[in-house]
């Protein structure tokens, strides 16, 4: 009894440093944002904006995992709130729609001054976007979900289009005289992945095979999984991954297949960007997920502060752009610090 | 109510029954050996909490966004905890809810039946696949947990497989446009009361966790399930169908596991291959955080609910409080491990001053 009542002891205890912790932060991002008005209030004195970015607190709902190309998107975010002075709440749903449309209501309900989302599943966000609509929060959609941005209410979408991304993937390939791909598909229910396998399909005009496999959660099965893959049919002379870390995964899968298949990727991690470096990735697009979360905080609070609507109801494309040997360099220095 | 102390072999002591049963006891210790009274205490803790730190959460609009997590949740918590009183558990319970949900989705948008009926064939399904997780159960004597564990590896694997062969992607898509689709989502989908929107799943949860209620403390299958949980050869003797029972409960759970998957599919206007799965062991902890034994033979439905709802009021109050996202399981599984402690605390207390 006295035990367990030390352990309840404890464990509040540790909500509370938790919760302390997390409130510093919060702390200090009020502090910038006094900062930003005290600058604010110092040059336009006249005062005509009712919110002059005090208190604006943007909201951005994704699908994520908190995996390495999320965590870069979030920094972007965070980042982008800073600069911008405003309060910045950050959720992801770890790929469930049902989750991430709770997530969106919530912020709702909290009157949040902006929403940002990403929409691999349009349909099954669309009644919660549609409340954030009609309670006249403005909405941009990122990363997934360009096709379906302005049915969804959303001024402008920030991200690349997948199928041209896939495109680009397919003919590097083709530059580099591979004759057979395998595309590892990571995640069950994310209907972009589908989209760049085809897209790579038409760029490379040779034979793609998809290949489902565990996912980021389970990164030791997935390497089986690609192992076993390269080593039943030796005729693969290219992997594409569509994910950081099951890149490097798909990497050390060749080598443990003994197989000479080129491993290239969709994204960004500090991992990738050495390999590509040493030569054992050949490539990798990136979509530079920091300005998904950056760009959509500024363009929000323009829209608060200043009705600026950017885009044109057109996508904002963050790529896609390619990571090869040439370039390696520079692009690992700012991977380390956590923004490509 | 006091049929349910039948179940409990711990709750019955063996000395002095005839006085024990003939004590008058008081009120308060009445209360104490409530298997969810735990659960209420750890309910209203983390309800004030988030209430104390987050604004957003003490409203209507607030209640509206963790009621609705908490709802699905608890339905299937409601009837995890029946199975697991009965001594079994259900590790396909989450991923049915996709399965299901793709069923529906498959019959209507590519089979072109019209919601009532795909409706009704899905609630049939679902009832066929509980009934063969039953019959496997029983007939094989094999662990539950193995049993349904297959289950769960099986119904994924369809759930992706069929669903890539059908609709040559990851999710089964355009749920808005089949005919009846108003109607079923009217009673499975829809909010009521303007404008905070609660979710008529809300409704169902309630429902669900007082007739699950009633069956346990009123009729004869409440006292069924509590023996065959407390001791399957016992209850043989004295004349209780434990296959019949068991099986019953696996059906019950495949069947709200059914609902679930509609009302998720009927929300969202579509449904991934990959819904529910990960989420068995959510009804799982939310049943034992209510009180519910591992072992079998304890526990209570309502107890069931309240661990949904801290689950619910958790997860929401996490975001309306700004904490940094990333530590969301981390609150989550203290706040559970919390709420099991102080359970174990009063049931411990409770018994001891019944000696």
């Amino acid at each position: 009894m006295r035990r367990l009542l030390g352990i309840l002891a404890a464990l509040v205890a540790v909500v509370i440093v938790a919760a302390c912790s997390t409130a510093d932060e919060n702390a200090s991002t009020t502090e910038t944002t006094t900062g930003a008005d005290a600058n604010t209030t110092a040059t336009q004195s006249d005062n005509v904006q009712l919110t002059q970015r005090r208190g604006l607190t943007i909201a951005m709902v994704t699908h994520g995992d908190g995996g390495s190309f999320w965590s870069v998107a979030k920094k972007g975010a965070q980042d982008g709130a800073k600069d911008m002075g405003v309060r910045l709440r950050y959720t992801e749903s770890n790929n469930d729609p049902e989750k991430q449309a709770q997530m969106i209501e919530a912020a709702v309900t909290e009157k949040v001054d902006g929403l940002a989302v990403s929409a691999p599943n349009p349909d099954a966000i669309k009644g919660a976007v549609q409340r954030a609509r009609s309670a006249g929060i403005p909405v941009v959609t990122l990363n997934s979900g360009a096709e379906q941005s302005s049915e969804l209410g959303a001024f402008t979408h920030v991200g690349q289009t997948e199928t041209i991304a896939g495109q680009g993937a397919g003919r590097q390939f083709k530059q580099a005289g591979v004759k057979k791909v395998l595309c590892v598909i990571h995640e069950q229910a994310n209907i972009g992945l589908n989209q760049r396998c085809d897209g790579a399909k038409t760029g490379f005009g040779g034979s793609v095979t998809t290949l489902q496999v565990k996912g980021t959660d389970d990164i030791q099965t997935t390497l089986t999984e690609i192992q076993s893959k390269l080593s039943s049919d030796r005729s693969f002379d290219g992997v594409l991954a569509l994910n950081p870390d099951i890149a490097v995964a798909a990497r050390d899968a060749a080598k443990a297949a003994r197989s000479d298949a080129k491993v290239a990727t969709f994204d960004l991690s500090g991992d990738v960007v050495k390999s590509i470096a040493d030569g054992s990735i050949l490539f990798a697009v990136d979509q530079q997920q920091y300005l998904q979360g950056y760009l959509p905080v500024v363009f929000l609070t323009l829209n608060k502060t200043n009705a600026n609507t950017v885009g044109g109801g057109r996508p904002v494309l963050t790529g896609p752009g390619f990571v090869t040997k040439e370039n390696a360099a520079t692009i690992e220095r700012l991977a380390e610090a956590g923004t490509r | 109510m006091t049929e349910q102390a039948i179940g409990g072999p711990e709750t019955t002591p063996t000395v002095s029954v005839v006085d024990d049963r003939l004590a008058e006891v008081s009120t308060f210790t009445k209360l104490l050996r409530r298997p969810e009274l735990g659960a209420l205490i750890g309910a209203l803790a983390v309800g004030i909490f988030f209430a104390a730190t987050a604004p957003s959460f003490r409203t209507l609009g607030g209640m509206a966004n963790w009621t609705d997590v908490a709802s699905t949740l608890g339905i299937m918590a409601v009837v995890v905890a029946l199975l697991m009183i009965g001594g079994e558990f259900d590790l396909s319970a989450g991923v049915m809810t996709g399965t299901t949900g793709l069923f529906m989705g498959i019959l209507t948008t590519e089979a072109g039946f019209s919601m009532w009926p795909a409706i009704v064939l899905t609630l049939l399904f679902a009832a066929t696949v509980g009934f063969v997780n039953g019959i496997m159960v029983v007939k094989t004597k094999l662990p539950s947990f193995i049993v349904t564990l297959a289950t769960f590896f099986v119904l994924q694997g369809v759930n992706l497989g069929v669903t890539k062969a059908i609709t040559d992607t990851v999710r089964v898509a355009g749920l808005l446009d089949v005919p009846g689709y108003h109607g079923a989502a009217t009673l499975l989908a829809s909010t009521f009361w303007e404008p905070y929107n609660f979710r008529i799943s809300v409704v169902w949860w309630i429902g669900i966790t007082v007739v699950a209620t009633w069956v346990l403390a009123r009729t004869h299958w409440g006292n069924w399930i509590f023996a065959v949980g407390g001791d399957a050869n016992a209850a043989r003797n004295v004349g209780v169908p434990v296959a019949r029972v068991k099986i019953a409960l696996f059906m019950t759970v495949s069947v709200c596991a059914g609902l679930v998957g509609m009302m998720i599919a009927l929300r969202l206007g579509s449904i991934q291959a990959g819904q529910g799965i990960g989420e068995e062991f959510t009804y799982i902890i939310a049943a034992v955080v209510g009180g519910c034994l591992l072992t079998g033979g304890y526990g209570s439905a309502i107890g069931a609910s309240i661990g949904a709802l801290i689950v619910g009021m958790a997860f929401i109050g996490i975001q309306f409080s700004g904490w940094n996202t990333d530590w969301r399981f981390l609150f989550l599984g203290v706040i559970l491990l919390a709420a099991v402690l102080v359970n174990n605390l009063v049931r411990k207390s409770a018994e001891g001053a019944r000696r």
